[in-house]
């Protein structure tokens, strides 16, 4: 057992003038009676890639759905703490969190577009917004196709069902699904661990293209990944975050010995 | 490369009795496995077979075109000059499936939506069994259930409604159908994965917005072999209608009048003492022909359209 008392609270902040998106303060979260997060603090700067590493069980996915409150799906799950999206706090029990999911988009682990055509899912998030004139429909979803670099690959086809895409492509039709309505922020959950190379390849220029619009929250099971084109990099090890900041800092010189270990492949 | 052969000792349980004896008894149960599909295939055939045999002596004296064509069916009624068109009895069987249907499909379907997508479990292992025990209350019951209860209700909202009406009983069937459309729906809509109703959700969607616009059209194949089987099962109750919807073959297209179905029909003249071999006896198993002919043009359908339709998550 590790004496919590001797281990030095990290610090766990950006640099005065870099803007947040969002911020966990102080989170923890219960599966039932079981504590996955503990004092969790993660800053979320504005329109920046932050990566999100550690070994697995570490709790990654756990905190990500904190951020659109996937976990109210499930009974027995319970938040502690905060987490503010711009000064509102998300978590707070008069925020209904289908408002929450309007403002933040998620792309998930393994592809999982709706069994419906190509329009269809990406026209899918603005349809549960209300009835939209279909020629804006029309704009939009291209507009999202476009920017998740998918609308050259698919603009003959639209109607065609998802699944006639290949994995990197129907993964790419997912961000378009998140794209469509413009969140502020979106979640990422190891989008590419079920993608070959060159999917993997043109999903990260496609997010590195897209940081400029939107916040990006990516958990990556890759260090090379979170290096290659994170702005800001956090470790978390067994439900705590042990470190955080600029990617390049955090990847040349780790404060935390843990983090050491885990970038040199000797964790995790 | 071994290039010795493994001595017999090392390996136990292979000496030749054993794996004999092993092999018999596997071919055995495979051989009952297939006697037992067999049966259900040979049955079928027979049936098929023997309405075949006995229409064919039917249709030596009334002729086939007559039998699709004619709009009256008098076949015991009239002593000098029966008719023998099917119309009026296919009429009769339309009209109060149809009424079955127009009741359980909507219910069935957001029973199924309820239980599957909304409902906390405790509620679910309440309203399930009690759906089961609709199944299972015998049809005549049903039928007086109709006649006797649902008629006069139904009499004060219509006053010009008859005692003996198609709506009465094809809405008794629909509620006795609930449970199988809702049954199988579920199970359909269960076997939506989750991560189709975690993107809707992530999507901002509200829980009826999952259930509606997502869960719904992923697991249509199975839901539409549901309803497929509510039809068949519409199509074939026969005590119901019996007891609750007259037994008059009229060409009838309206719900509130009264009219013979095709199974009723047949109930009647098998209950009677009609000879073998006559004409009339042989009306039951053109009729009979007809029953299997639409069940199995529905089951072509509902083939069809899970195919159609077949979800791929
Ligand atoms: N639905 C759940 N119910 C109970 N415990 C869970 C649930 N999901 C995850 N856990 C537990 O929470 C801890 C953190 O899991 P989480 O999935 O967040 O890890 P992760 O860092 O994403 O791991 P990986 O890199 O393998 O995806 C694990 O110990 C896991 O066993
Ligand atoms: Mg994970």
């Amino acid at each position: 057992m590790v004496d919590e008392s001797q281990t030095s609270e990290p610090v766990i902040a950006v640099k005065s003038g870099v803007e947040l998106k969002a911020q966990a303060k102080d989170l923890n979260f219960f599966y039932g009676d079981n504590r996955v997060l503990k004092n969790v603090n993660l800053p979320v700067p504005d329109r920046k890639v932050t990566a999100l590493i550690g070994p697995s069980g570490c709790g990654k996915t756990t905190l990500l759905r904190c951020f659109n409150r996937m976990h109210d799906l499930y009974p027995g799950n319970r938040y502690e703490g905060e987490i503010r999206l711009d000064a509102l706090n998300i978590l707070s029990r008069q925020v209904d969190p289908i408002e929450v999911r309007m403002r933040v988009g998620m792309v998930f682990q393994r592809p999982n577009p709706f069994p419906k055509s190509i329009y269809e899912n990406v026209a899918y998030s603005l349809r549960v917004r209300g009835r939209i004139r279909r020629s804006i429909l029309d704009e939009y979803v291209e507009g999202a196709l476009t920017r998740a670099a998918l609308w050259s690959e698919v603009k003959d086809r639209l109607q065609e069902p998802a699944f006639t895409l290949s994995g990197g492509q129907q993964q790419r039709l997912c961000i378009a699904r998140a794209l469509v309505s413009e969140p502020e922020l979106l979640l990422l959950d190891e989008p590419t661990s079920a993608l070959d190379p060159i999917a993997t390849d043109s999903i990260e220029n496609l997010l590195n293209e897209l940081k400029s619009q939107v916040s990006i929250l990516i958990v990556t099971h890759s260090m090379q990944q979170a290096a290659r084109f994170s702005d800001y990099t956090a470790f978390m090890y067994l439900g705590k975050m042990l470190e955080f900041g600029n990617t390049t800092n955090l990847f040349a010189k780790p404060t935390n010995p843990k983090t050491e270990d885990y970038l040199s492949g000797r964790v995790g | 490369m071994i290039d010795k052969p493994l001595e017999r000792s090392v390996l136990p349980h292979t000496k030749l009795p054993a794996r004999f004896w092993r092999k018999l008894g596997e071919r055995l149960i495979v051989s009952v496995l297939f006697l037992a599909g067999l049966s259900s295939v040979a049955t079928m055939a027979a049936i098929v077979l023997l309405l075949l045999w006995e229409s064919l002596e039917f249709f030596r004296v009334v002729s086939f075109w007559e039998f699709i064509t004619s709009t009256e069916w008098t076949p015991i009624l009239s002593r000098d000059n029966p008719q023998y068109g099917i119309l009026p009895l296919l009429s009769g069987t339309l009209v109060s499936a149809g009424v079955a249907l127009l009741v359980s499909i909507p219910i069935g379907t957001v029973a199924a939506m309820y239980l599957s997508e909304f409902a906390l479990p405790r509620v679910r292992d309440f309203i399930k069994p009690i759906l089961e025990i609709l199944a299972g209350v015998p049809t005549v019951v049903y039928g007086y259930f109709a006649l006797l209860v649902v008629t006069p209700a139904l009499q004060t909202i219509l006053p010009d409604l008859g005692t003996f009406n198609l709506l009465s009983a094809g809405m008794v069937m629909g509620v006795m159908i609930v449970p199988f459309v809702s049954s199988i729906s579920e199970d359909a809509m269960q076997a939506v994965p989750s991560n189709l109703r975690e993107a809707a959700h992530a999507s901002g969607s509200t829980r009826f917005q999952v259930a509606w616009r997502v869960v719904y059209p992923a697991a249509i194949s199975g839901i539409s072999s549901a309803y497929i089987l509510a039809a068949s099962r519409a199509v074939g109750e026969t005590m119901i209608v019996s007891i609750a919807a007259g037994g008059l073959p009229q060409m009838v297209w309206n719900p509130m009048e009264q009219g013979a179905t095709i199974t009723a029909f047949i109930v009647q003249v098998a209950k009677g003492d009609l000879p073998r071999g006559t004409l009339e006896y042989q009306t039951i198993f053109a009729a009979g022909l007809t029953l299997i002919v639409i069940t199995l043009a529905l089951n072509i359908i509902g083939h069809f359209l899970a195919k159609r339709y077949r979800e791929i998550y």
